[in-house]
């Protein structure tokens, strides 16, 4: 875009340079990823395809083991089941606390905002559906991420797709698959980590800092290098320099800032609250029957599907490397406590912010088109709360922050499983990643959506496919451990 | 075996005089036994980073060891020096609910405390162990100054 306004005589800034060397391999990257076919007029990407049809595969063959397992899932959080014993190992609640902490970020404000504009209300509702249905993916990730760690000599844990799909299909008397899937996943994991975990968030962050700076007029506006500069030191001094401080101080803001992000939303749909009904009917409305211009209920399905995917991970097989931390003796429980994630970002925060955006009426504005992502989440809040996008912009960069501090330790996780314990592998990783930082924070939205949901998605081509070959070894671990809680077997300590 | 007598200890000055105190109320009667049980302060409800999680199992077993060799073993020695005998336990959570909890367990008939030690901030918004152990406790509690 900063090509389109620039003047044609002015000279080119830094953030220019980036945008032009770096726009074209975006696209390259994206279409290959998003091959498309058309059904009835309406492109739809395969990939997309690919992760509802698992989550949906899940659900069933599970049995909607994500609407009767809800309950136990917050009865194992809550501690109820936790032996006395393993007190102060990780428990059910700070694993899935990591895990959130890691998904929650701009996918929530900026990724519902871009669908609103993309598809309308009505993507809404596909998104939510997406989440139910990615209950079950999650579920089955994170049962088998922690049922094939790695429990290394010095008690330290490394789980996630990676080892399940090496050891998992080793098991099934497929070694060589397993291996290839596993590094496939990895490589890509490092994609990720780069692209969604790191970019879209510097992007959107910096984004933000310009809003509240004065917009265009912002006297930052032609400086987004120089904000992702100083992401990638703040970045870099915790990664590189090991300054765990400040990543824990920001572990600990996060859910601060959740709740009055969370406490906004409410707000605005409180004072607006006549209009509740009329907001849930545009987005029933628009899943089924949307403007033509959408590109009918499969565009805005979509639309809708894809955002929820990049939002809650489901399928992607980051999370399965957060929640294997957790000490059980069942992996089923963690596989449980994890289908709570997509619920609570995406059918609880993502529709909150889609509420604030469809009620305030901003993705109806005649230039809603052109702004994009977090900015129109902003102008929704600021219909009410004028001064709101200022605790937006530090809700923003705390969120974008720890999620590129998550995403971080899944790339680590990932290098050295390629590289094993190799410093110069990890260093490497840490450099590039911070640099990444910069390019994300210096490009336009629409190559950084590109990049961040081709890396994020190709994850989970190894990892789904891994997850069908050992649906059965899931379903075996589970129905296991269901049957041992209702014969008793396994009982409440609280 | 059950224990009679639990001793809640940490690293003050007091812990120290409340062990002796204990030996003393466990050396007037027959064949009543002590349990000395340090506490961890931690709860499953807070939000660490990746990489603490990674290390936790470790770390977890390396704050154990390092409470039984700097904490607990020299004051089982000093049980010892009175001519009696104490076991030692160490415990991650909160440190009144661990108290109860092995007093639960054991069947005990008092706990004693050294009276600490948090700072006057701390205190005064969370209040000390000391209350949090006599409001909730389910046999007598003997605090030692």
């Amino acid at each position: 875009m900063s090509t389109l306004v620039r003047a044609q005589d002015s000279p080119p800034t830094l953030d220019d340079r980036i945008q032009d060397a770096l726009g074209p391999v975006a696209d390259a990257i994206t279409s290959v990823v998003f091959f498309s076919v058309s059904i009835g007029g309406v492109q739809v990407a395969l990939i997309v395809v690919w992760l509802i049809a698992a989550a949906l595969f899940f659900t069933l063959y599970l049995g909607f083991l994500n609407v009767r397992g809800f309950k136990h899932a917050l009865d194992l959080v809550r501690g109820r089941y936790a032996d006395p014993n393993d007190a102060g190992e990780v428990s059910h609640f700070q694993a899935l606390a990591t895990a959130v902490s890691g998904t929650v970020g701009l996918g929530n404000i900026a990724g519902v905002a871009v669908a609103i504009a993309i598809g309308g209300p009505g993507a809404t509702f596909w998104m939510m559906t997406a989440g139910f249905l990615g209950m079950s993916s999650k579920l089955a990730e994170c049962t088998l991420g922690v049922k094939f760690r790695n429990e290394h000599a010095d008690g330290t844990v490394s789980g996630g797709p990676m080892y399940y799909l090496r050891k998992g299909l080793a098991a099934q008397g497929r070694p060589r698959l397993g291996r290839v899937l596993a590094v496939l996943f990895a490589i890509f994991c490092i994609g990720g980590a780069l692209g969604g975990g790191n970019m879209f968030q510097a992007n959107q962050a910096t984004q933000q800092i310009i809003n509240v700076t004065g917009g265009d007029a912002s006297p930052l506006a032609d400086f987004r290098w120089l904000i992702g500069l100083l992401f990638a030191v703040a970045v870099g001094v915790v990664i590189i320099g090991g300054i765990k401080s400040i990543a824990r101080v920001t572990e600990k803001l996060v859910p601060l800032m959740a709740a009055i992000y969370l406490s906004a939303c409410l707000v605005v749909i409180l004072v607006n609250i006549d209009q509740v009904p009329g907001a849930f009917g545009a987005i029933v409305r628009g899943a089924f029957a949307p403007d033509a211009a959408l590109g009918g209920v499969l565009g805005v399905l979509i639309v809708g599907f894809q955002r929820a995917a990049f939002s809650n991970e489901a399928g992607i097989g980051s999370a399965s490397i957060a929640h294997s931390a957790v000490r059980t003796k069942q992996p089923a429980t963690e596989g449980h406590v994890a289908l709570l994630e997509p619920f609570i970002d995406t059918i609880v925060i993502c529709t909150m912010t889609a509420l604030t955006i469809v009620i305030s009426g901003a993705w109806d504005d005649p230039d809603a088109p052109e702004i994009e992502g977090v900015s129109l989440t902003s102008r929704a809040f600021e219909s009410v709360l004028p001064w709101f996008p200022t605790v937006l912009a530090v809700a923003v960069v705390l969120f974008a922050f720890s999620t590129m501090i998550s995403w971080s330790y899944y790339g680590m996780k990932a290098t050295s499983y390629l590289f094993g314990d190799n410093p110069a592998a990890e260093h490497g990783f840490k450099i590039i990643f911070c640099i990444f930082v910069v390019i994300g924070a210096a490009l336009a939205l629409k190559p950084v959506i590109g990049i961040s949901d081709a890396m994020i998605f190709l994850m989970s081509l190894p990892n789904v496919l891994g997850l069908y070959l050992l649906a059965r070894v899931l379903k075996r671990e589970i129905t296991q451990y269901r049957a041992k809680l209702h014969s008793g077997e396994i009982v409440r300590t609280k | 075996m059950p224990h009679d007598v639990i001793v809640g200890v940490d690293g003050s000055d007091a812990t120290r005089r409340a062990v002796l105190a204990a030996c003393e109320m466990v050396k007037d009667g027959e064949g009543r036994t002590l349990l000395l049980v340090h506490v961890v302060p931690w709860s499953p409800f807070s939000f660490p980073t990746p990489e603490e999680n990674e290390r936790r199992h470790a770390q977890r077993q390396h704050e154990i060891q390092m409470a039984q060799e700097h904490l607990l073993d020299p004051l089982a020695q000093l049980v010892a020096e009175q001519g009696l005998h104490a076991d030692t336990l160490v415990r991650h959570g909160d440190r009144a609910d661990v108290l109860n909890e092995v007093v639960e367990q054991e069947g005990a008939r008092m706990v004693v405390v050294g009276r600490t030690g948090d700072s006057g901030l701390r205190e005064r918004i969370f209040g000390s162990l000391t209350s949090h152990l006599v409001h909730t406790a389910t046999v007598p509690v003997v605090v030692v100054p």
